[in-house]
């Protein structure tokens, strides 16, 4: 039966999906395999030789106010995470389970703490809580006639403070996804023995819920102790040092950017087995709850008590949101902030300064916009071919590919701008300060989000739908044309504003990349910072504020009012 | 002359056999069937079949040219077929009378042509009044219609169907499985559709493939294939049937507490020393009193052990006297017995298929 020569149809053609493997490998290799690779190659490197060395990561640790520093920011991790399971898990609850009113408003006030630049908040906050004219102690000292006031921002509590405030949705989003899911018969087989509303929320609820608390407990670990902006204004003011501002004075001149590296190497390292427990806490899933079946959830009425947490969630979120805000607005359009709220204060002035007479602040703005608008392209880009060569299983070995693509998911932002640094600011290509180092930065920072959401995205729809137009005589091409790309449209702008909206604010990353013409608006703000004028810092975190909230506008128009609150995209 | 053949045809997913050694060949304008539990491999020999996977061993054959081999396989678009899908793939991006000029435009018709065979097709399946509606505006058999003008007015070479009723309600499924049968036979297209509903494969098919882990265990029209079942899968798993497995003795075959005359069997000339039967239960009749002549036919002494009434019929469990066995049988609802009561089985042994004996472990 096989004498039958098949030799005719035997014409191999040459597949052209492998070129697109072959050049998303090599994009890959260039944004994510080789500066990380840099990065551990440089720290073990001797800076003029070449030679192999461990001579950096002596000079990283050899003093005790560089290990302090590490201590410092691990003391800050817990005492943020800490802060913040205060702060997210009953509000969480509250949203999720109880007769709570007002839950819109609370979850609208959640999500603009969960989009506040944390540095904008801690600009915030030195107004209000600055040792002595900040807006808080002045009240103090009015009400109670106290000598000096009641709070000091520039402190180690301080620091914990500001970042909790803004990293408190972490949390909030993993324990209200979960508790999203658990089944109200769950709680009604213990309501049927006898448990009461509190013991059932503490030995039934919270404990099937544990697991995506601990989880998002993880996540916000990792991002107090990689955040750069807000130590940068409060700890070295204070006189303390947490590993980020440690790695920026590596690279104040003259600049070490090899002992930066090996100081920046057991951050990663952290970093990446943090996410490994935390990978492992979210797929412990044997609970029967976390189905997702099992009926409908019913609400609990605490009778008098919903006002009592209602108060409690809208004090949380009018120390992030609303007291910041005020006293930011007031700054931007006072012509002193210290003379208070007045319409002779009022002025429009800082505004056309910071545009039209600042030398780079106007550009900045636009530098800002226009890098984050490119990264997101080129995220979403790179994130959608990859994911559909990996969802339709086109080609061999693209679960490498994704597993790149999401690598950078573990790196702190700051890690990644040093590894940039090592990688791409030496010649031949010598791009330290250009536009185009920040943008491709910026766009391996945020290329898991666009993966991930480019993704999902494509799994949402059912590949018969592209067979459909096969068999009846189209191409890939067409059906990618004709299919794909409408039933995508949508999903994709979603995906893009994800990444554009994180990537307009991104600081970390800039801090270390940035030349004189290519300051975004995060970089600018710290340098104002460092002046001392926060009339005009708080009208250019204004504009940011104001262009953050437009966008985010404009996305929750398009993608339901909750979509940055959903877990999926973590 | 052959249209579609399936030679040696196997696939194998890592070293998970999925397909094994398929042999199938359809004549023109046949409608078959492949039937079987899922993981049988029925959905994948139906998408070796359109190009959507490349086999592993033999090789696939449409009017005479080769289409898939484990070397060379012509691309789904290449191939002239069409499919309808399990989940239907409606585009919802196009309207209804999009959908279903799609495949026309992919070949280059004119305008004029494409309107007259689009209005044509949907008013075979009911649905030119909602020719402008988008997909989202239909209901489930409303989709399933789109799907099924969209797949024929290209008048494909073969038509694919994959288990296309199975997210309708009974009453839609019903409906529609006619519905399939009527356009065939108004198109006679050849046809290949993959279900694992039994009565969906005899309502519409001219042969039924039946298959099981991956192998065909029997091909045959729906009569003969309930009638005469060649396996005891495929007895099982077309309609319900009581297994009597015995052992030939001269004249008599011993069975678990009861014996039967071997002469009457079919074929009984051929009657292996282990003999085993596939006998439905309302092919068995129920009798109160003793037969004159046991020998005379297939009688069994039992005693009634369970029962349930059904509304369309009883149904009755009968243990022969001193046997651990059940024998299951279906009465007409007027026929009323009750527990414990000593009855005589009367089977038909015309009627009683020969199967392979069970496999012993």
């Amino acid at each position: 039966m096989s004498g039958v020569s098949q030799t005719s149809l035997r014409s191999r053609s040459f597949d052209p999906l492998l070129i697109l493997w072959v050049a998303l490998a090599a994009i890959l290799l260039f944004l994510v395999v080789n500066p990380l690779y840099q990065l551990v190659r440089s720290s073990l490197e001797d800076a003029e030789t070449g030679a192999f060395t461990l001579m950096n990561y002596h000079a990283a640790y050899s003093r005790p106010r560089y290990v302090t520093a590490m201590w410092n920011s691990i003391r800050l991790g817990f005492g943020v995470t800490f802060l913040c399971l205060i702060f997210a898990v009953p509000i969480a609850w509250a949203i999720s389970r109880t007769n709570m009113p007002a839950k819109g408003l609370v979850r609208t006030l959640v999500l603009g703490a969960f989009i506040t630049p944390p540095y904008l908040g801690a600009i915030g906050w030195i107004l209000l809580a600055g040792p002595n004219s900040g807006w808080l102690n002045r009240i103090w000292v009015g009400l109670t006639g106290a000598d000096h006031g009641l709070f000091d921002i520039y402190t180690f509590s301080g620091l914990t403070f500001i970042i909790a405030i803004y990293s408190f949705p972490f949390i909030f989003i993993f324990t209200s996804a979960a508790l999203d899911v658990v089944s109200s018969e769950m709680e009604d087989a213990a309501n049927i023995l006898g448990a009461g509303i509190i013991r059932t929320t503490l030995r039934i609820t919270l404990p099937l819920v544990l697991p995506a608390i601990l989880g998002g407990a993880i996540i916000t670990f990792l991002e107090a102790i990689a955040l750069f902006g807000s130590p940068a204004l409060i700890a070295i003011p204070a006189r303390f040092n947490v590993v980020t501002t440690q790695l920026l004075q590596f690279f104040s001149q003259p600049i070490r950017a090899e002992v930066a590296a090996a100081y920046a190497v057991p951050l990663l390292l952290i970093t990446v087995a943090l996410f490994g427990v935390q990978r492992l806490l979210m797929r412990r899933r044997g609970f029967v709850s976390m189905t997702g079946k099992g009926g409908e959830r019913r609400i609990m009425d605490l009778g008098p008590w919903r006002f009592v947490i209602l108060g409690y969630s809208l004090f949380v979120l009018s120390l992030a949101v609303l007291l910041p805000y005020i006293v930011l607005m007031q700054a931007a359009l006072a012509k002193a902030w210290g003379r208070g709220f007045g319409w002779d204060n009022l002025t429009l002035k800082n505004f056309h300064y910071i545009l039209f007479q600042h030398e780079t602040a106007a550009q900045s703005v636009i530098n800002s916009f226009t890098y984050a608008a490119a990264a997101a392209f080129i995220a979403i880009t790179l994130g959608l071919a990859i994911a559909y060569i990996v969802s339709r299983r086109l080609l061999p070995y693209a679960g490498v590919l994704s597993f790149v693509a999401m690598a950078p998911f573990v790196v702190p932002g700051i890690v990644l701008a040093i590894a940039f640094y090592s990688a791409y600011a030496p010649p031949p290509l010598a791009l330290y300060g250009t536009a185009t180092i920040l943008i491709l930065a910026f766009s391996t920072r945020f290329l898991p989000i666009g993966y991930a959401n480019a993704d999902a995205a494509i799994r949402s729809i059912n590949p018969e739908m592209e067979e459909a137009v096969r068999i009846l005589g189209g191409g890939r091409l067409l059906a990618i044309r004709k299919v794909m790309a409408p039933l995508l449209k949508r999903s994709l702008v979603g995906a893009w504003l994800l990444v554009f909206i994180p990537a307009t604010r991104e600081l970390s990353t800039a801090m270390f990349l940035y030349g004189p013409k290519t300051r975004t608006m995060s970089v600018m703000l710290m340098d104002m910072s460092e002046e001392g004028h926060f009339e005009h810092l708080a009208a250019l975190g204004f504009l940011l504020l104001i262009a953050t909230l437009a966008i985010v506008g404009i996305a929750s128009a398009l993608l339901g009012r909750d979509f940055m609150l959903r877990r999926e995209r973590q | 002359m052959s249209k579609l053949s399936l030679i040696g045809l196997g696939k194998s997913f890592g070293s998970t056999p999925a397909v094994v050694d398929i042999d199938l060949t359809l004549a023109q304008g046949e409608f078959v069937s492949l039937l079987g539990p899922s993981g049988c491999g029925k959905t994948t020999t139906l998408r070796m079949i359109a190009g959507f996977i490349k086999p592993t061993t033999g090789r696939i054959e449409m009017n005479g040219q080769g289409m898939s081999s484990p070397d060379h396989v012509v691309a789904p678009e290449k191939r002239g077929m069409s499919m309808i899908f399990q989940s239907y793939a409606i585009w919802p991006n196009m309207t209804v009378g999009q959908n279903v000029a799609f495949g026309l435009q992919l070949r280059k018709l004119g305008k004029a042509e494409i309107g007259t065979r689009v209005d044509r097709i949907l008013d075979t399946v009911q649905m030119r009044h909602l020719k402008d509606r988008y997909p989202a505006e239909l209901s489930g058999g409303q989709q399933q219609r789109v799907a099924l003008a969209r797949a024929i007015v290209i008048e494909p070479e073969v038509l694919l169907l994959d288990e296309p009723l199975s997210n309708l309600d009974a009453n839609l499924r019903e409906e529609m499985r006619s519905e399939i049968r009527r356009l065939h036979d108004a198109f006679h297209i050849t046809t290949v559709y993959v279900t694992h509903d039994q009565a969906e494969a005899m309502v519409t098919s001219d042969r039924i493939v039946v298959m099981n882990h991956g192998r065909i265990e029997q091909v045959d029209d729906p009569v003969s294939l309930y009638n005469m079942p060649k396996t005891r899968f495929v007895a099982g798993f077309i309609g319900r049937t009581n297994f009597l497995d015995g052992t030939v003795d001269g004249e008599r075959i011993v069975f678990d507490g009861f014996t039967l005359p071997s002469g009457l069997a079919r074929d009984a000339a051929t009657l292996p020393k282990e003999a085993s039967f596939s006998v439905r239960p309302q092919t068995i009749e129920i009798e109160r009193k003793p037969p004159a002549n046991v020998d005379s036919g297939w009688w069994i002494e039992g005693t009634i052990i369970e029962r349930a009434y059904l509304g369309e019929y009883w149904e009755y469990v009968v243990r022969p006297e001193a046997s651990g066995a059940r024998i299951r049988v279906t009465t007409e609802p007027l026929f009323i017995h009750e527990i414990n009561e000593s009855v005589w089985l009367r089977l038909d042994p015309a009627r009683a298929a020969r199967v392979p004996g069970p496999v012993r472990t």
